[in-house]
């Protein structure tokens, strides 16, 4: 079993007909993921690898049956095109594009109250089910099948992750990439519901990093809610405060939130064992299966 | 990105804010004329990215043309935590009864703007947001419908703000929401908001954060940010070269691609027992120039005795990697500072194959090439 992709998923790519979106088309393709439309305004009739492209998302949905949106819209216009996978609509929304107005996505999310959409991202690599269906850019190779949930807040973080689970032979049921960004669809705690709420998933890793207090709320949703163990990451400790690593969160305030001890601890007080490398989370991992 | 309390001010003022009569001026001579037409007392202020800058002697109130000339001297050229003064602001010392914080900011634990009011105005709202949260009042805005009158009124209400200039505070409020909103702002603050004994509302100090995301469609504040230029030569040259950086005070320079894979680098450079000297990610889909570019940054850093490189490719081609790695390192007859490598994902392989191995140090895992480039960094100090 699996989280939010499975078989059924059929999957409209929004910007399919620009680079990364045609590339990473080719790449969901060869895994395996049923993509069946590609959404590009004045693109509608042509054809990208296959794939029939129209001119709304709403088009898409209704010719195709498409039940799930992968976004490659350039920041300047991807808010636009959430919302217009959201009003189609389709019951997942992957958001691959990087550097979206903060403003816009207030808006996304706004309008994301009012809908059943799951939105993942903006700013991730996708979510992927090993085996049957990746939605995003992750590489399909270093995954495996197998009972661990993942939920992460970084891309190349996650990989590395997986690189050390599945070298230790422990597969994954489904991973999710939330991404970095202030404001997000899917956060940790809905991730975490998803992964309990799976009989499948006997474990879960969640990788986190500073700035924000998404993980000292996931810690104590941990705590209330999940029976299913959880193995955490928290990257950032050495980072120094009033600095912004990269991520938009990723900045200490120096305030006690936020800061990658305060997160730690937050985790072990709700029983889950944090690793000092990724290596010592797969090691976790393997003590709670 | 943030601008200069002068520009800030502009913006403000532009909008209807009250602000007090100011002029910005670069030498003592046109610091002392300002002075002169704005009448004394003045407010002589440093125009740099530092908090607390009155502590730090970068603000002095002149009585007459004596002391203008004085702290206009003072002031310019000096050293204010790091940034050098090459501007400041010549403004009209108003004489206030009380002092508010008044501030929209985006809330991003509930995804939404927030527009803030408290009495407790004039020092620093982070403490008083830490020590005494009842004492800033806080009223959350749907962005869909944007700050409704009564919403400013009532957050105004909430604080205790004196009735005989509520309503004058709450049109400030509303403006300043509609600035934040209109102009892509990340903070929006007016701190402290005076009040004169003639019950007017007059922003002696502003501060305007613009989301760096939202500069395409906002052209006015990108020229602004252009003239507001300055900062750490390096982080200067990062921005040039369109990377996220940020220098750190050890000797192992980092390069990765992507921000959490980046600051886990870090944290193992330190678990090891060294001690990195910055954060540098190269972001998705680095190209070779890229990489070499990343490569002539790290070695410019003369802190730096070792560099590793960590890349988890997934849009990012191992063999892309590679040749910018080769290309970079070619140019030197004798390499500057060892090279330690860690290529894995997309086409790692192949990256393995080209990357040329009588110029760096290839390692297989992240835990073997961050500790060999600590050990290389220890061989260097001792």
């Amino acid at each position: 079993m699996s989280v939010l992709v499975d078989e059924d998923t059929r999957v409209v790519v929004q910007g399919i007909t620009g680079g990364e979106g045609k590339f990473h088309t080719e790449q969901m393709l060869e895994y395996g993921t049923n993509v069946v439309a590609g959404a590009v305004p004045g693109r509608g009739g042509q054809e990208v690898a296959g794939v029939p492209v129209y001119d709304t998302v709403h088009e898409a949905a209704r010719e195709e049956d498409a039940n799930a949106s992968v976004v490659f819209v350039p920041p300047a216009f991807a808010g636009d095109a959430l919302f217009e996978a959201l009003d189609s609509p389709v019951d997942l929304v992957v958001a691959i594009t990087e550097g979206i107005p903060t403003q816009d996505m207030a808006r996304v999310k706004r309008k994301l109250r009012e809908t059943d959409t799951h939105l993942v991202g903006p700013n991730c690599p996708g979510v992927i089910t090993p085996g049957v269906a990746k939605l995003g850019i992750l590489p399909g190779n270093i995954f495996s099948e197998g009972d661990v949930g993942l939920v992460s807040r970084s891309g190349t973080l996650t990989y590395q992750v997986v690189d050390d689970l599945t070298s230790r032979g422990i597969g994954q049921t489904t991973a999710i990439g939330i991404g970095g960004d202030p404001i997000i669809g899917t956060s940790f705690i809905d991730a975490l519901e998803l992964f309990e709420n799976d009989p499948d998933t006997k474990a879960v890793v969640m990788c986190g990093e500073i700035g924000g207090e998404d993980e000292e709320n996931a810690a104590q949703y941990i705590a209330e809610h999940m029976d299913t163990p959880v193995a955490g990451f928290i990257a950032g400790r050495t980072a120094p405060p009033g600095k912004r690593m990269g991520h938009a969160g990723a900045i200490v305030s120096g305030s006690g939130t936020g800061t990658a001890e305060s997160k730690i601890d937050a985790l072990n007080d709700a029983g889950v064992p944090v690793g000092d490398t990724p290596e010592e989370v797969a090691e976790h991992v393997e003590d709670l299966l | 990105m943030r601008l200069h309390e002068y520009q800030a001010k502009q913006v403000f003022a532009d909008a209807g804010i009250p602000t007090p009569a100011s002029t910005l001026a670069e030498t003592v001579d046109d610091a002392v004329a300002a002075a002169e037409d704005i009448g004394y007392p003045v407010a002589i202020k440093a125009q740099v990215h530092v908090g607390g800058r009155g502590k730090a002697g970068g603000i002095k109130l002149a009585e007459d043309a004596e002391e203008a000339r004085e702290y206009a001297d003072d002031i310019l050229g000096m050293d204010l935590k790091g940034y050098e003064v090459d501007r400041v602001l010549v403004e009209e010392a108003v004489d206030f009864e009380n002092e508010l914080y008044v501030g929209v900011t985006m809330d991003r634990g509930e995804g939404e703007p927030v527009a803030m009011v408290s009495t407790r105005g004039g020092v620093n709202i982070e403490e008083v947001a830490e020590e005494d949260p009842d004492a800033i009042a806080r009223e959350h805005i749907d962005p869909a419908f944007g700050m409704h009158p009564y919403q400013a009124r009532k957050v105004v209400y909430e604080a205790g703000v004196d009735r005989a200039v509520a309503n004058d505070v709450a049109s400030v409020l509303q403006t300043l929401y509609q600035i934040w909103d209109d102009r892509d702002g990340s903070d929006a603050e007016i701190n402290p908001l005076m009040i004169t004994a003639d019950d007017e509302v007059v922003a002696a100090d502003a501060v305007f954060n613009v989301d760096s995301d939202a500069l395409f469609r906002q052209p006015e504040i990108q020229e602004m940010e252009e003239e507001a230029s300055g900062g750490d030569e390096l982080e200067q040259k990062a921005d040039e070269y369109g990377f996220d950086y940020v220098r750190l005070d050890g000797n192992v320079g980092i390069i990765g691609n992507g921000a959490g894979l980046v600051m886990t680098t870090l944290d193992l450079v330190d678990h090891f027992g060294g001690s990195p000297a910055n954060f540098l990610d190269v972001g998705g889909g680095a190209k070779a120039q890229r990489i070499a570019n990343a490569l002539d940054m790290v070695f410019s850093d003369d802190n730096v005795d070792s560099v590793v490189f960590n890349i988890f490719g997934g849009i990012t081609r191992g063999d892309e990697v590679a040749e910018g790695i080769n290309q970079a390192l070619e140019q030197f007859d004798e390499i500057p500072k060892p090279v330690t490598v860690r290529l894995a994902g997309t086409n790692a392989e192949e990256g393995m194959e080209i990357l040329n191995e009588d110029l760096v140090t290839v390692e297989h895992t992240l835990e073997d090439a961050v500790q060999r480039a600590v050990e290389y960094a220890q061989e260097v100090d001792a």
